[in-house]
């Protein structure tokens, strides 16, 4: 009620109930959690996403082959022309209609300007579609990536809701307390000080230098072996996308079953 | 003087069965440069004569590509043409979100269809100013479809809409029998030449003036625009396009 | 008249008594599904190297109750795609309906290019798929989900084999074998031995498959008491479907039964 009834005198019946019964609970819940990881870690001239295959509900597991990394905004069944990659987990219907919102903007923007949309473009629109579904979000952490307008790799990372940051690399889903540490340790060299260069805080940080594509591949191949077997919803394949000028490649490789 | 009492508005006939404005609408189709499209067993071909208001303007767009299986080539009104072609391609992008699948030619062209027919048959509203050639590849394999302000939609397998396109199309059924099994290459030539007849004495295709739409054999549905298009006239009028060949004493 | 204004022109509790809210509506705020009534139980399937099998007993339950014993829940779309649907059996009605229309509507639009009148396959069982989920994605998202989960068997659009799924929350995946409900647990594991992946499922027999799918649909009646021995099985293949409405199981034993201890009064 808009108002307080009186303390004292005869009462009004303000807050007589507008029902009889209070409303019964709501008995559907509209998210699932499909589990999986992703990861991406940006280049200086290359990014890569990458993320395992699996599907699970619980402990079941739905398919052992259901990539959770798509490219945005390519012409036709293969995606031709696309430059953009997003990787999407949490839960899996969320992701697959975020992704196809982004895809068919990115797809209209090259219809009306004639030219392909910028990856920071891209990211901000991404980041505004989460925004725009702030009371009823997509249960999904994305994470987007292709290269920017200087020729360097771009990465984006996302939370349900639309906050957004350029990184270096970033990895989401169930097994995202896992493989992050280990990034952080590995790609930004947290952690790591030059041997002999002092005691406690005259300890110099080891330099943080862009990695190559080939050390990279490693990092994320030893990143989900790792994940695979002390997470129960990672496993099954590795999905890998790598964006570079000359276009995207992508390579699927087995993880164990178990 | 006389004076047509008929032709004020699209929902009116007059004593003879006519709709002046629906006609008006096919008027300004004519007045559009010219446009030819063919099929083959495989593929579908766009050509398209694009003209440049004055010297120093950019020239007009006379094919659009709407999805990755198919596209269209205007004569008449061009900003009535985006209008068309921006609600194919919401269409299009619709069917692809609901079902995966390509949005089926003789769908979208009947829907176009419908929406036109629209315009000539309720009050205040105006007849497209525009016809469009809709040509691709679907499931059904190739096609080409005519549409016309007047809501007519008619699928053909080789036809032209514009200005002196009654050349165009002659040449079309003089060479009718060769397009079911001709290649992608033959066909844009068979385009380009039947284009080429429809030109005014003074004009000549060049890449400036020329575009082509292509698509088929499993390739997606490509625009050839400025020095894409050179190879293509190069080989449909030789060397030195233009020029007619000369003379040579025997 | 005193110094609230709010309770000006209202009846006084002390003259009148409360007011009673019993002629009020009785319900809240619009209430949408919030559980499944009548529902049917696991369906099953699994493709093989030129098509897919599946099926799902004809049982529809009302909580514990076996209610319907004769209700198909195998619905053949066209020549091209199965679905099998396991949940609410209302809502599977619903379903069945928007797709008669939807049929009906693609028929009309383009009634196949062979000239065959049986050609009307112009949706596969994978653009079926993506309707579907669409379908069951937009409802959820209205909080007013279908309560199904429901396997789409059939072609695609290159006639090979096509398997996947769609539950009430919009979920989507496919895989050479699945199974709704009690079957995720039970009958996925049986079918995953006789085709562990896609490439398994591409040597295998038909023979092999429908064996392996009734095995499973056996297992399931052993173990899930909302089951009947009475099913449907369609198997989907490039010349057409072959669906089978009133298959009864074979070969039961339950020998089994015999050795289970622990879940009830007993003297050993």
């Amino acid at each position: 009620m808009a108002f307080a009834a009186p303390d004292h005198g005869p009462g009004y019946s303000f807050t007589s109930p507008t029902t009889a019964s209070a409303p019964k609970q709501h008995g559907f819940y509209p998210y699932t959690d499909n589990g999986g990881s992703i990861l991406g870690i940006s280049g200086a001239d290359f990014t890569i996403l990458a993320g395992d295959t699996r599907s699970t509900s619980g402990y079941n597991i739905n398919s052992r082959m259901a990539p959770k990394l798509f490219r945005i905004g390519g012409e036709g069944p293969d995606a031709t022309g696309a430059r953009i990659i997003l990787g999407v987990v949490g839960f899996g219907a969320d992701g697959a209609a975020l992704k196809e919102r982004l895809d068919t903007i990115v797809k209209i923007y090259r219809y009306e300007h004639g030219k392909d949309m910028s990856v920071k473009a891209c990211a901000q629109r991404l980041s505004h579609l989460l925004y725009g579904k702030r009371f009823f979000p997509y249960y999904t952490h994305a994470i987007l990536g292709g290269i920017d307008e200087e020729g360097k790799g771009a990465l984006y990372s996302y939370d349900p809701v639309g906050s957004y940051e350029r990184e270096q690399c970033r990895a989401g889903g169930a097994a995202a307390s896992l493989i992050m540490p280990f990034l952080d340790n590995q790609v930004n060299f947290k952690n790591q000080y030059v041997p002999g260069s002092g005691e406690g805080h005259d300890l110099k940080a080891r330099e943080v230098v862009p990695l190559s594509r080939n050390y990279v591949m490693e990092l994320v191949e030893d990143a989900f072996t790792s994940a695979v077997e002390r997470h129960i919803e990672v496993g099954d394949g590795l999905q890998v996308l790598v964006v570079t000028e000359n276009g995207i490649e992508e390579r699927i490789s087995p993880l164990k079953q178990d | 003087m006389f004076r047509n009492n008929y032709d004020n508005d699209s929902v009116t006939f007059s004593p003879q069965g006519r709709i002046f404005q629906v006609e008006y609408a096919g008027e300004a189709v004519k007045q559009g440069s010219v446009v030819v499209g063919i099929v083959s067993k495989t593929h579908a071909v766009l050509a398209a004569l694009k003209r440049n208001a004055e010297e120093l303007s950019s020239y007009q767009k006379k094919v659009i590509p709407i999805d990755t299986h198919y596209g269209v080539a205007l004569a008449g009104l061009a900003s009535d043409a985006r209008v068309l072609s921006n609600f194919m391609r919401q269409e299009s992008l619709r069917e692809r979100l609901t079902y995966g699948r390509p949005m089926n030619l003789s769908e979208i062209a009947n829907r176009i269809g419908e929406r036109a027919q629209i315009n000539t048959q309720q009050y205040g509203r105006r007849p497209y100013g525009v016809g469009l050639l809709i040509s691709g590849v679907d499931r059904n394999g190739p096609h080409l479809f005519e549409f016309q302000p007047s809501g007519m939609v008619n699928e053909m397998l080789a036809t032209s809409i514009g200005a002196r396109s009654q050349m165009a199309r002659t040449y079309l059924e003089k060479n009718l029998d060769q397009f079911a099994d001709a290649t992608k290459e033959e066909l844009i030539k068979h385009a380009l030449s039947a284009l080429k007849d429809s030109l005014s004495q003074d004009k000549e295709l060049t890449v400036d003036n020329t575009s082509v739409g292509v698509v088929g054999g499993g390739d997606l549905f490509k625009l050839y625009e400025g020095q894409e298009v050179s190879p293509m006239l190069a080989s449909a009028f030789g060397e030195g396009e233009g020029e007619e060949s000369m003379e040579v004493d025997t | 008249m005193n110094h609230l204004p709010q309770a000006w022109g209202r009846p006084r509790d002390d003259v009148y008594g409360a007011y009673n809210a019993s002629f009020l509506p009785q319900d809240g705020p619009k209430q949408h599904t919030q559980s499944p009534i009548v529902t049917g139980t696991s369906v099953v399937a699994m493709k093989f190297k030129d098509g897919v099998v599946v099926a799902a007993d004809n049982l529809a339950s009302y909580g514990s109750l076996a209610r319907f014993t004769d209700v198909k829940r195998l619905r053949q779309f066209n020549t091209r795609a199965v679905l099998g649907f396991g949940g609410d059996v209302s809502d599977m009605q619903h379903l069945d309906r928007l797709l008669t229309s939807l049929s009906l509507r693609e028929n009309y639009a383009d009634p196949g290019s062979s000239g065959d009148e049986t050609d009307t396959a112009s949706l596969d069982a994978k653009n079926l798929h993506t309707y579907l989920s669409k379908v069951m994605y937009k409802r959820r998202t209205d909080f007013n989900p279908l309560w199904n989960h429901i396997l789409v068997a059939g072609l695609d659009d290159a006639d090979k084999p096509f398997l996947a799924s769609v539950d009430l929350l919009g979920t989507t995946f496919s895989a050479p074998s699945l199974a709704t409900g009690f079957g995720a647990h039970l009958a996925v594991p049986i079918l995953r031995r006789v085709a562990p992946d896609e490439a398994a499922a591409e040597t295998l027999s038909m023979d092999d498959a429908v064996n392996a799918v009734k095995e499973a649909m056996k297992v399931l009646f052993y173990r899930d008491a909302r089951s009947l021995d009475k099913y449907s099985i369609a198997v989907i293949r490039k010349d057409g479907v072959q669906l089978k409405e009133d298959e009864k199981l074979e070969g039961q034993s339950w020998a089994f039964a015999e050795t289970i201890r622990g879940y009830g009064t007993q003297i050993h």
